[in-house]
């Protein structure tokens, strides 16, 4: 029964991180040039993109690596741009079962990235997470990412722009679907977007505010607009429980939760 | 620079990872303090649509095919449609406006 569930989870996970891979491969593809560029041979570049598994960062240490930068600014730098990640980490740690095995701990944490992370509270919004959907979504993932790199390293630009242009949006796109329809049925969601949304445009493009690295931006905007949530709107006891996802597919999930237990 | 640069992999997935596995690892269950459990509830939602927007804007080629992107996206999502079908939703209309753009 358990295994059965388990092995369901990570169907769903490979088939989730179907779109993700397929935007992961665009998006590594022009790393994988930008790393040609700074003359980064392709087995590092790709062996960078398999440890780190991160966008903003690995750009970023491109420049770091030509330049030939200090260890500690590589780390500080790093330590900026992904302390997103921190935030996800923590939020991810309350959709955990506090029953399930350390060592899965240890192996989602590796797969923690804007996208996983995204279609992992969705999955897990009607229960716990079952650890195996984020495995799902880690070995179609991760493997597309790193693969996307060497090729970009190794064969500069073969893919049509139009191709890029199109598959660079399939990211977004699973980020509204993870965000769109719980707040179809939480006003308070659908209230904490349209705000995040505003407030992320105008510190794009408004003097001073602008300047701050997109990586700061996100961080910042989170804990206040998120703190803010919280304050004027404490979620009620059941409300995680419960969950916002939809319909069927909720209940499917609770009722595998159960069954877990 | 070239032998080195292996270092600098390592120490970048190193701050990556512990970046990471930390909260994961440490925060073991769940929180009481009703205002921190409601801060993270909210987290995804508000760093998902900060990352998403303006920035899908800038992601294609045209601001206006990134835009019809959005639009394809929202509405799929708003009708209940997979993540899947999203994705590929906004980017087939990406895909068939710059041909014509």
């Amino acid at each position: 029964m358990r295994a059965e569930t388990d092995r369901s989870w990570y169907r769903r996970g490979l088939r989730d991180g179907i779109p993700i891979a397929l935007g992961y491969l665009a998006v590594s593809f022009t790393l994988g040039i930008a790393a040609g560029n700074q003359h980064i041979a392709a087995l590092p570049a790709a062996l960078m993109s398999a440890t780190n598994l991160t966008s903003a960062g690995e750009f970023a240490a491109l420049g770091l690596i030509a330049a030939g930068a200090a260890y500690g600014e590589m780390a500080g730098t790093q330590l900026i741009i992904n302390l997103r990640y921190f935030l996800m980490s923590c939020a991810l740690s309350q959709r955990l079962s506090p029953r399930m095995p350390f060592f899965h701990r240890l192996l989602i944490a590796y797969g923690i990235t804007d996208e996983i992370f995204g279609i992992s509270v969705g999955a897990g919004a009607g229960g716990y997470l079952n650890p195996y959907y984020a495995y799902g979504a880690i070995t179609v993932a991760a493997p597309a990412w790193t693969l996307g790199t060497w090729l970009g390293a190794v064969s500069g630009n073969v893919l049509p722009g139009r191709i890029l242009s199109a598959l660079n949006v399939a990211l977004y796109g699973m980020f509204i679907a993870v965000i769109v329809p719980p707040a179809r049925k939480e006003k308070v969601l659908a209230g904490l977007i349209a705000a995040s949304m505003t407030a992320s445009l105008l510190t794009t493009y408004l003097p001073v505010v602008s300047r701050i690295s997109s990586g700061m931006r996100i961080i910042l905007l989170t804990v206040l607009i998120a703190g803010a949530g919280a304050m004027l709107f404490p979620i009620q006891e059941d409300q995680e429980s419960q969950g916002p996802q939809g319909d069927a597919q909720a209940e499917g999930t609770l009722k595998e939760v159960r069954d877990e237990r | 620079m070239k032998d080195n640069i292996y270092l600098y992999i390592l120490v970048m997935a190193g701050v990556t990872y512990l970046i990471r596995v930390l909260p994961l690892t440490l925060i073991r269950r769940p929180i009481k303090s009703r205002f921190f459990r409601s801060f993270l509830y909210y987290v995804p939602y508000v760093t998902l649509s900060v990352m998403t927007f303006p920035a899908i804007l800038t992601a294609t080629s045209s601001v206006w095919s990134g835009a019809a992107g959005l639009a394809v996206a929202l509405v799929l999502a708003f009708c209940g449609a997979s993540l899947f079908k999203v994705a590929v939703g906004a980017c087939g209309v990406v895909f068939l406006l710059e041909l014509f753009l």
